[in-house]
C-alpha cells in the first residue's frame, strides 16, 4: 500500500487521562482550555452555516441586504407615517435601522443558538466535542448580517446627513456585550430545547413580543412615566438605545437602563449552569 | 501502559421519555422527586475493562447487548450513570458513516468540517489533505457537493478522515459492513497498520471472521454485562457456541398471480445453528402452491462479498425429475459440502419453469460463515474463497542408502 506509515499524533509525549463520569448533581462549568483547543470548530461550523444558507438561492447574499431594508421601510411607514411617532431628532429610517442591527444580532443569534443542538443531532450523537461551540457557532454568522447592516446604516446616514460623533467608539463595546448576552440566552434556550421542544414553538412568538417591548421601531420616550424603570429590566432596551446613541448621537439612555445588568448576568450564568448540568446527557434525550 | 480504564460503569435509560412536552413533564416536576413508575433499562451494568496501549479489542454481543453504549461512553458522547471511564489520548470514533458531514458542502469543505469536529486545526487538516484524498479516491470530486456522492464515496471519505487524524484510540462500530470488498480489505489493512504503529483499537462487528483476523482479545457483552473477556479464540468460540448467532432466514411474498412460489428461505448449519466453516451448509426453501402445479425448477446461487459467483446449483442439474407441487406447502432443501472460508455471503434464489422461464430471481439472504473454534488467527487473515478440509502427510523414508 502506498499510504505512509502513521505517525503518533502527539509527537510521542504521553497524553493525560480524560475522565467520563456522571455529572448528576454536580456543577459543571465550561472547560475554557478545551473550548480554546476546539476554537476552529466554531468558525468552521459558522462558515458552514453561512455557506449553506446562501447555496442554491437566487439572490444569495442579497437576502442579507433586502431583509433589513424591507423591515426598516415597513417600520418607518407604519410607526412614522401612519402612527405619527417621532424619532428623537434623527430621520426615522436611521433611527429604526440603527436599532434594528443590534436587535437582529440578538434575536437571530438567540433563535439559531436555541436550535443549534437539535439541528446538529447527527453530530451530537456520534462525536465528542464541547457542545457549547454549537451555540457559539450559531451566534457568529450574525456578525456578517451586522456588517451588512452597518454598511447600509452608513449609507443611509450619509444620504440623510447624519454624522456620528466621538461616542461611536462605544459601539464595539455594545456589540460585544450584545454578543455575550445573546450567547447566554441562546445557551439557556438550547439546553431546554433538547428536552422540551416547546421552546422551538415559543421562540418566534416570544421574539416578536420582545421586539415590541424594545425601543427598536419606536422611541423609549413613549415608555416614560412612574414605572418607566420597569421598561429597562429588558437588557435589550438599554443595549439598543446605547448603540443608537453612540452611532447617531440621539439622547443617551438614562441611568435606569443599568438595572438590566442584573437580569443580563443572571441569564448568562443561568444559561451556562443549565447547559453544563445537561450537556453530557444531550445525546441520550435528543 | 494502559490506554483505557473502565470501572463499574453502568448506563440507565428511561424508556419512552426521550422527548416530552412541558405539559407532560409539569405534573412530575410539581410532585417533586423522581417518578418511580417509569420503565428503566440498564444498557450497561457493572462493566470493568482495561485495555493496554496498542491492543486491539473486539466486542461481541447480540443486538441490545450494550456494545454501542459502551463505545459511546468511551468516546464521551454520553456519560455513564454509575462508575467512571478513563481514556488516555484522543479518541476517534467511527460510529456511523458520514458523521458530521453536510450534504450541501463540497468534499473539501467537509474534510475541514470533519477535521474540526475531531479537534484538528485547519493547518493540521491541510497537512493531511493529500493523504485523505488519496486513500478515499475522491480527487475528481473534491469540489463537488457531497449530495452527489455515492454511499461508497461517503464511506471512503469518512474512513480516510478518521484514519488520517490518527487518534491514540480509535473506536469502530460496524461501519465497514457498507463498503465494497476491495475497500473493506484496504480498511482492514489500515487498521492493522494502526495496530502495528501502537494505536489502541476497539472494534464492534457482527462479522466474526473479520474480528478473528483483527483482534487478539475479545469481550462478550450480554444484556449490558460482561460475560467473558479473554483471548479471541476462546471468547469468540464460546459466543458462537452459545448460539449468539443462528442461521439466516427471510420471508418472501407470494406473488398474487402465480400458481406456486417461494415464501421462505433459510440457510443454516446441519443442526440449524449458524453456518460454520468445516460444516455443511443447508439451504431450505419453502414454497406455497395455490393449485396443483408441475414442470418447475429451482436454483440457488451463492455470491461472495466481492461479488464472485461461487455456486450455482439447480434441482434438475442433479435430479432426474422436474418439480411438481400439490396445493399447500412444500419444502425443498439442498446441502452443500463444507467448502467455503469464513466471511460474508449472499444467496440468490431462482425459481421458474423447467424450460428456463424465470418466475422469481432475487438476492434473498445475507449471511455469515463463522470461523471454527480452532481456526487460527493467522489463517483467517488470508484472502481466499474456499477452505476445504485438507490433510497433510509427511513421509520419512529413512536415510539414503550408501551415505
Amino acid at each position: 500500500m502506498s499510504s505512509p506509515t502513521p505517525e503518533p499524533a502527539t509527537g510521542g509525549a504521553s497524553p493525560s487521562w480524560i475522565e467520563n463520569r456522571s455529572t448528576a448533581g454536580r456543577l459543571v462549568l465550561p472547560n475554557i482550555r478545551e473550548l480554546v483547543q476546539y476554537r476552529e470548530l466554531a468558525i468552521v461550523l459558522a462558515v458552514r452555516d453561512i455557506q449553506v444558507r446562501y447555496k442554491q438561492t437566487f439572490l444569495g447574499i442579497g437576502w442579507a441586504v433586502l431583509q433589513p431594508l424591507a423591515t426598516t421601510a415597513a417600520f418607518t411607514f407604519v410607526f412614522n407615517r401612519l402612527a405619527g411617532l417621532t424619532s428623537e431628532g434623527v430621520p426615522y429610517g436611521v433611527f429604526v435601522l440603527s436599532g434594528m442591527v443590534v436587535w437582529t444580532l440578538f434575536s437571530a443569534g438567540t433563535m439559531r443558538a436555541a436550535g443549534a443542538l437539535v439541528e446538529n443531532e447527527s453530530i451530537l450523537t456520534k462525536v465528542y466535542f464541547p457542545r457549547l461551540l454549537l451555540c457559539v457557532s450559531a451566534v457568529l454568522p450574525g456578525l456578517v448580517d451586522l456588517a451588512i447592516g452597518l454598511v447600509l446604516l452608513a449609507v443611509l446616514m450619509a444620504v440623510t446627513g447624519v454624522g456620528p460623533g466621538i461616542e461611536v467608539l462605544v459601539a464595539p463595546a455594545v456589540i460585544l456585550v450584545t454578543l455575550v448576552f445573546t450567547l447566554g440566552t441562546g445557551t439557556l434556550l438550547a439546553a431546554i430545547n433538547v428536552r422540551y421542544r416547546d421552546v422551538g414553538n415559543a421562540i418566534p412568538f416570544v421574539m416578536q413580543l420582545w421586539l415590541f417591548l424594545s425601543p427598536v421601531a419606536y422611541s423609549s420616550t413613549l415608555a416614560e412615566g412612574a414605572a418607566g424603570w420597569l421598561y429597562y429590566v429588558n437588557p435589550m432596551a438599554g443595549l439598543v438605545e446605547t448603540f443608537r446613541w453612540s452611532v447617531t448621537g440621539v439622547d443617551p439612555p438614562g441611568v435606569e437602563s443599568l438595572i438590566a445588568i442584573g437580569p443580563a448576568i443572571a441569564l448568562c450564568i443561568g444559561g451556562l449552569i443549565v447547559f453544563g448540568r445537561t450537556e453530557r446527557r444531550f445525546a441520550d434525550v435528543i | 501502559m494502559r490506554a483505557i480504564e473502565v470501572q463499574g460503569v453502568g448506563k440507565r435509560y428511561r424508556l419512552g421519555q426521550s422527548v416530552v412536552t412541558l405539559r407532560e413533564a409539569l405534573p412530575a416536576v410539581l410532585r417533586r422527586g423522581p417518578t418511580r413508575d417509569q420503565d428503566e433499562l440498564w444498557a450497561l451494568r457493572d462493566v470493568d475493562l482495561t485495555v493496554e496501549e496498542g491492543e486491539t479489542l473486539g466486542i461481541v454481543g447480540s443486538n441490545g447487548a450494550g456494545k454501542s453504549t459502551l463505545l459511546k461512553i468511551l468516546a464521551r458522547i454520553t456519560e455513564p450513570t454509575t462508575g467512571v471511564s478513563r481514556t488516555r489520548g484522543r479518541v476517534g470514533a467511527m460510529l456511523e458513516v458520514g458523521t458530521g458531514f453536510h450534504y450541501e458542502l463540497t468534499g473539501r469543505e467537509n474534510i475541514f468540517l470533519n477535521g474540526a469536529i475531531l479537534g484538528l486545526s485547519r493547518t493540521e487538516v491541510r497537512a493531511r489533505m493529500d493523504a485523505i484524498v488519496e486513500f478515499a479516491e475522491v480527487e475528481r470530486f473534491l469540489d463537488t457537493p457531497l449530495k452527489r456522492y455515492s454511499s461508497g464515496m461517503w464511506l471512503r471519505l469518512a474512513f480516510a478522515i478518521a484514519a488520517e487524524i490518527q487518534p491514540e484510540i480509535i473506536v469502530v462500530d460496524e461501519v465497514l459492513a457498507v463498503g465494497d470488498y476491495e475497500f473493506q480489505q484496504r480498511c482492514l489493512g489500515r487498521m492493522s497498520e494502526m495496530h502495528d504503529s501502537g494505536r489502541t483499537v476497539l472494534f464492534v462487528t457482527h462479522d466474526s471472521g473479520m474480528m478473528a483476523r483483527l483482534c487478539s482479545r475479545v469481550m462478550w457483552l450480554d444484556h449490558g454485562r460482561v460475560i467473558a473477556d479473554g483471548p479471541t479464540q476462546e471468547v469468540l468460540g464460546a459466543y458462537l457456541r452459545k448460539g449468539g448467532a443462528t442461521g439466516a432466514e427471510a420471508e418472501l411474498e407470494l406473488a398474487p398471480d402465480v400458481d406456486v412460489g417461494p415464501i421462505r428461505v433459510g440457510v443454516a448449519g446441519p443442526d440449524g445453528q449458524a453456518p460454520v466453516r468445516g460444516e455443511p451448509l443447508r439451504f431450505e426453501v419453502t414454497l406455497e402452491a395455490r393449485r396443483p402445479a408441475r414442470g418447475y425448477n429451482l436454483a440457488v446461487f451463492l455470491v461472495g462479498d466481492d461479488g464472485t459467483r461461487l455456486l450455482h446449483e439447480g434441482w434438475t442439474d442433479t435430479e432426474d425429475s422436474i418439480l411438481s407441487f400439490e396445493p399447500g406447502l412444500t419444502t425443498v432443501s439442498v446441502t452443500v459440502p463444507p467448502l467455503f472460508t469464513p466471511g460474508s455471503y449472499a444467496a440468490i434464489l431462482w425459481f421458474g419453469t423447467s424450460y428456463g422461464v424465470t418466475q422469481f430471481e432475487r438476492e434473498v439472504l445475507h449471511f455469515q460463515i463463522e470461523p471454527r473454534i480452532d481456526d487460527k488467527a493467522e489463517s483467517l487473515r488470508r484472502a481466499r474463497l474456499v477452505q476445504p478440509e485438507v490433510s497433510w502427510t509427511i513421509d520419512r523414508p529413512g536415510p539414503l542408502e550408501g551415505v
